[in-house]
Parts: structure tokens; C-alpha cells; sequence
């Protein structure tokens, strides 16, 4: 009995002893908390990351966007995530110390269930704008069809579909619907729950799909990478130039790149690109943010998170397909650049002015 | 054990201990008793507690939502997370209405099974039956509400309706067009998921019921049916009242197979075809991508509410149970 707990005391001495001369070579814990959407991607760089940097331990929950801006908020945590920016009083609530680092693109596809008809349909912002609030209501509406010409379209009831959940999906969707339709702008706006005029709720992207699949005249909406995965089809949506495009990594790409060639350099990022200028992009799409401290306390753990979004706003970017995210465009990741010097710690900045020059292109 | 004197555990070994002295034995208290009596006061007071720190910490949490909207969010049925409006009224009546189907449809069944098991049954047949009944309980709920979408959703939809339209659709309760998710979809996967539980625990009130009630009644000419509905039953009530509010409790708390197939709608509708929403619903889908702290708080009120309810239901079974149960033994002891 007494050998086994003086083993047990031995075992459990040099487990702290090991972990205390970890410490002593700098091994440095990030912790991080927010949107369920990149989780995959996110877990993906920082296992690479911790790969390519042993020392360096970031943990990330998804415990979704709302969770993410409270804990960032609370400072329980030392970067948040999330789907939506933080409004402007959330931001206060931080006293303004906060950056948004937009990372991967999302984009939300419609998908449609109608008995007889396997040909891809088109949508608009106006056409999908009637849907989902309820004023389009048989398939065979003349808006449906004025833009479908060719595809006999049933006198079927249209059954809306929606996230029951809170999501960044519906973020984008909503964002979307609000920029060109005034109507839904008036009557619903935007969120990562809001609520619907009419339609039935289904729980994350699985039970959107399902419910679509299952629901003769259903339409909802899912997340690119869900539908691209699940072998979803989904239809068409014309863009600001007119063009009806085919939801994809790249076009969601071109869509980032299509919103900021106008930005202001200055920008805060907390910006929407849904309905973009620029003739191939796709027109319902969006950013996901980390949301990290301007002014941080801790300089080690201010350089390693830096060097860490660094690194996944660059190199870390070729992960991105093999995952079904979009790349960002190279301007953004240029202001990005600017913006990652600009953290300070005690007023000084973390990364030096250099930093990064010739990793370019990698 | 050793601590316990000798002389309490055999008084008649040795010479007789003179009165003080065994009362003195009596008097000492032994410490491993203390420890015994603290330990066991500690773990019981510790249940309550629980209770109670889960009641403040809803109520501080759902502090904003009660002094912004007050008795209001009990009556109104918007809930508007991007304008910061909520209102209950639909999450509680879809919360109680859901379970009401469920109860509606789970009572009659899980008491005839519970009758044919007890009394009609071959005897070999009884254990195998109550065992898959009872087997019904240890399915995951998330299992249960995939079922519902790909399995009773569309036979709801294709094969019930069409053809109980006819009969059925003059009710105001069977009104409106029939999409598949709904309250009806909802009701009928919670009756299945609280039938064991009924069953389960009216088979033992049953099985309690003395067989000399069961014999007297048959000694005075009455067939084993109107035994079983004259003597039985009511010898039991009180169990049974206990075992269906313990499938309403269940019903009340059901979050992922309801979510799955009610369609999840804020809105307040009479038609069991349409779709609705409960409360523990709308907290698991709401929770986690509450971003304003209006939201939240409305979340942990709207929770609030469903533990207030689930105190009532318990209550008022306390109540029946007690007026039912003077005179027959049998409804309190199974409970």
C-alpha cells in the first residue's frame, strides 16, 4: 500500500517537475473562445501551429459567437471569435479595446426541395427577399418564374426554412436580405437569431438540409462548406452586376475582394460584404472575426498571439481549401498586416515594423 | 465497530455492570458517529442547496428581462432578438400543449399495457414485454427525434393526414395546411418517449394491488374486466396519478428529440399542425449565439418559467396524490 503511494508521489513530483521546466523554456497557453463555424479550420492551425512551434499551446472553444464576445468581454479569455462584429455597445462595454481580424470567408447557398424539378433555379435578393417574408407563396409566382424561363415550376406552397438556432449562418443570410430588400430591413433586419415572418425552424445546418430534403416546396439556406460536403444542390443568386453566379470558394473570395477595393484603409473591418460590387462574386458572404485586445498587459502572450494570427492570415491560409473555407483576398491580408503592428503593450508596439518582410508569397 | 462497548452488545457475559455504569455506556458517544451523522446531514442538505443556488442564479440572470417587460412576457408572443422584444406566451403554451398531446396519447396506452401485463398476460410473456417496454426509456433522445424527421414526419404527413383530413378537419385543432413539422409531430414523439415511463410505474402499482382484492372481486361474480376497472384500478389511482406526472415532468423538460420535429416557430397556434416551440427548445437552440444581454436574459427568465412550472405540476400531483391515497395504501407506498 505505502510503496504504491511513495510511487504514486514519485510519478506525480515529476510530472510537476516536468511541467515546471516546460515552463521555465517558455512554453506559453493561448486560450480562445467563440464561432462554431471555423472551429474546424481554427483547430486545424493551431495543431499545425503547435507543430511548427512546440512551445506554443493554443486552446480554442467554440462555444459560439454570443459566448465568445462575453468571454472576450470578461477576460476570461485571451482572443474571442465570432460570426457577427461586435455593435457598438459591446464595444464600449471593452472601452473600445478590441480588433476585429477577419480570417476565413463563409457563404450561405439556397437550397430548394420541389417534386419535378431537378433543373438548378435562380434566385434575387428581391425574389428571396418575398420568400422569406412571406409575400412569394406558391412556386409558380411570376417573380419565380419571370427569372427562371424554361423550368416548369408546380402551383406548389412554398415552405420557408430557417435556423431555429442562433448562428453566424443566419447572420449572413440576414445581412443579405437586409442590404436589398428595404422591406426586410423595416420588418426584420439582421442577427444571428431574428424573427422570422414565416417558415419553420431547423436545428444547425443538418436540420435545415433535412427538413428541406424531407419537405415537398421547402427552401432554406445552409452554409457553403455543409452544402458542398453533403452534396446539397442549391441554386444560383445574381449579384450586384447582374450575373447569376454558382456559390464557391472562389466567387466567395471575389466577393471579400469586390467589397474592399472600396474600403478605407482605416476600416475597423467590422464590415459586411454581402451584396459586393465585382462581376464574378458571389453575392451572400461574410467574414468571420478573432477579436483580439489592442492594448494588451502580457508581452509574451501579446507577441505569441500576434505571430499566431500572423501566421494563420498567411501561411496558414493554404489550409483553407483542403477544409471547404475560402481564402482571404490579398488586400485585406495587407490591411490586416497594418493593423496586427498596430497592438500595443504599454503603449509600445509588439511586433516591430519589419516584421514579416520577405515571408511574403510563401 | 470495536468502539461499541462489550457490555451493550452482551449484557449477560461477565458480572452484571451496575446501572451507572451502563448508563454511562449508553452516553458515550462514539466519534465515528459523529462523522457518520455529520457526513449524511452534509449530503442532505446539499440537494436542497443546489436547488436553491439554481433558483437565485435564475433569478439574478433573469433580473433585466423581469424589470424591463414584467408580467408582459408572459403575454405577448414576439420575440424580436434584434430589437430586444421577447414575450413567453408562445413557448409556454406550445411548452404545455406539446405535453398535453403527449399525455393525451402515452395515458391510455401505458395503462393498457400495464393492465395486460399484470393481469391478462401468458406468464412467460410478461417480463420479455415489460422488459422492451421499459427498453424504450434507454433510447437516446437525439435517435428519437431523427425517427421523427425521416420516419414519422412523413408517414404523419403522407399517409395519416390525407386520409384524416376528412374526418378531422373540421376541428379547429386540425386546421391550417399540414407541413410535417408541427405539434402533432412533437406530441406523438413524447408520448413515445414518456410511455415507459408511465407503463413502467403503473405495472408496479399494479403488481401491488393485494391479490385478495383481486380474488374478492372475482368472488363476487364480476368478470376480471370489471375487476381490473372497479377494484384494480381505483385500488391504485394514487400510483398511477404519480407515474403519469412523472411522464408530464418528463414531457415538460424534453429538449432535442422536440426540437428536432416541432418546427420551432414563436407562435402562438390552437391547430396541432402547425408549428410551435417549447421552452427548453428555444433555451438550447438560443443559448449559445445570445449576443446581447437582453437575449440572455429573457433565456434564463423564459427558464425560470419552466422551473416554476415544473414546481406547480409537482405540487398539484403532491396534492392528488395525498387526497387520492387516503384509504388505500398501495398508490403511496409505490411512489
Amino acid at each position: 500500500m505505502t510503496k504504491t503511494f511513495a510511487a504514486l508521489l514519485a510519478v506525480a513530483t515529476g510530472a510537476v517537475l516536468l511541467a515546471g521546466s516546460a515552463a521555465a523554456q517558455g512554453s506559453i497557453r493561448l486560450t480562445g473562445a467563440g464561432a462554431t463555424f471555423p472551429y474546424p479550420i481554427y483547430s486545424k492551425w493551431m495543431l499545425e501551429y503547435h507543430t511548427q512551434h512546440p512551445n506554443v499551446e493554443i486552446n480554442y472553444q467554440s462555444i459560439g459567437s454570443g459566448g465568445g464576445i462575453r468571454q472576450f468581454t470578461d477576460h476570461t479569455v485571451d482572443f474571442g471569435a465570432s460570426d457577427g462584429p461586435m455593435t457598438d455597445v459591446q464595444i464600449q462595454a471593452v472601452n473600445g479595446n478590441v480588433l476585429h481580424i477577419p480570417t476565413v470567408l463563409g457563404a450561405d447557398v439556397p437550397t430548394y426541395n420541389i417534386p419535378g424539378v431537378t433543373q438548378q433555379l435562380r434566385f434575387t435578393g428581391d425574389v428571396l427577399a418575398g420568400i422569406f417574408l412571406g409575400q412569394i407563396t406558391k412556386w409558380n409566382d411570376s417573380r419565380i418564374t419571370g427569372i427562371n424561363p424554361g423550368i416548369p415550376l408546380p402551383d406548389q406552397d412554398i415552405v420557408v426554412v430557417h435556423r431555429s438556432d442562433g448562428s453566424g449562418t443566419t447572420y449572413i443570410w440576414t445581412d443579405y436580405l437586409t442590404k436589398v430588400s428595404p422591406d426586410w430591413a423595416q420588418r426584420v433586419g439582421k442577427g444571428t437569431s431574428v424573427n422570422w415572418p414565416v417558415g419553420l425552424g431547423g436545428q444547425g445546418n443538418p436540420g435545415v438540409a433535412s427538413t428541406v430534403k424531407q419537405t415537398p416546396g421547402a427552401i432554406g439556406y445552409v452554409e457553403l462548406i455543409y452544402a458542398v460536403q453533403n452534396h446539397i444542390d442549391y441554386g444560383l443568386v445574381r449579384n450586384k452586376a447582374g450575373n447569376y453566379i454558382q456559390a464557391s470558394l472562389e466567387s466567395a473570395t471575389r466577393a471579400a475582394a469586390g467589397a474592399v477595393a472600396t474600403l478605407d484603409p482605416n476600416t475597423d473591418f467590422r464590415i459586411s460584404i454581402t451584396d459586393p460590387d465585382g462581376a464574378q462574386a458571389y453575392p451572400i458572404a461574410s467574414f468571420t472575426w478573432l477579436l483580439i485586445p489592442k492594448e494588451m498587459s502580457d508581452a509574451t502572450k501579446a507577441r505569441t498571439l500576434l505571430e499566431f494570427v500572423w501566421w494563420a492570415t498567411h501561411d496558414g491560409q493554404q489550409y483553407n481549401e483542403g477544409l471547404s473555407y475560402a481564402r482571404l483576398p490579398e488586400p485585406v491580408v495587407r490591411l490586416e498586416e497594418q493593423r496586427l503592428k498596430s497592438v500595443t503593450v504599454n503603449g509600445k508596439p509588439v511586433l516591430p515594423a519589419n516584421y514579416g518582410r520577405g515571408q511574403r508569397g510563401r | 465497530m470495536t468502539d461499541i462497548p462489550a457490555t451493550v452488545l452482551e449484557p449477560e457475559a461477565g458480572p452484571q455492570p451496575t446501572a451507572e455504569e451502563r448508563w454511562r455506556a449508553l452516553k458515550t458517544v462514539s466519534p465515528g458517529d459523529v462523522v457518520y451523522r455529520t457526513v449524511l446531514t452534509v449530503f442532505a442538505l446539499l440537494l436542497p442547496l443546489v436547488l436553491v443556488t439554481i433558483a437565485l442564479e435564475l433569478g439574478v440572470n433573469a433580473w433585466p428581462a423581469v424589470s424591463k417587460f414584467g408580467f408582459g412576457f408572459l403575454t405577448h408572443s414576439t420575440w424580436d432578438p434584434v430589437r430586444g422584444e421577447f414575450g413567453a406566451l408562445p413557448l409556454i403554451v406550445g411548452t404545455l400543449y406539446s405535453s398535453l398531446v403527449a399525455l393525451v396519447i402515452a395515458v391510455p396506452l401505458a395503462l393498457a399495457c400495464a393492465i395486460f401485463l399484470t393481469e391478462f398476460a401468458p406468464r412467460w410473456l410478461r417480463a420479455p414485454v415489460a422488459t422492451l417496454i421499459e427498453l424504450l426509456a434507454a433510447v437516446p433522445s437525439v435517435i428519437y427525434g431523427l425517427w421523427g424527421i425521416f420516419v414519422l414526419i412523413p408517414l404523419l404527413r403522407d399517409h395519416f393526414w390525407p386520409v384524416a383530413r376528412h374526418a378531422l378537419s373540421w376541428l379547429p385543432i386540425f386546421s391550417g395546411v399540414f407541413y410535417g413539422p408541427s405539434v402533432l409531430a412533437g406530441g406523438v414523439i413524447l408520448s413515445i418517449m414518456v410511455l415507459p415511463y408511465i407503463a413502467a410505474v403503473s405495472r408496479e402499482v399494479l403488481l401491488a394491488v393485494p391479490p385478495s382484492q383481486r380474488e374478492a372481486g372475482l368472488a363476487l361474480g364480476a368478470t376480471r374486466w370489471e375487476t381490473v376497472w372497479t377494484v384494480i384500478l381505483p385500488y391504485g389511482r394514487a400510483g398511477i396519478i404519480g407515474a403519469v406526472i412523472l411522464g408530464l415532468g418528463r414531457a415538460l423538460g424534453e429538449t432535442m428529440a422536440v426540437t428536432m420535429v416541432i418546427g420551432n416557430r414563436h407562435e402562438v397556434s390552437a391547430s396541432l399542425l402547425q408549428p410551435g416551440y417549447t421552452i427548453a427548445a428555444a433555451i438550447a437552440n438560443e443559448f449559445s449565439e445570445a449576443v446581447s444581454d437582453m437575449h440572455l436574459s429573457a433565456l434564463f427568465l423564459v427558464g425560470a418559467v419552466l422551473f416554476l412550472i415544473t414546481i406547480v405540476v409537482n405540487a398539484v400531483a403532491r396534492v392528488l396524490v395525498w387526497r387520492v391515497a387516503r384509504g388505500s395504501a398501495v398508490g403511496s407506498t409505490a411512489i
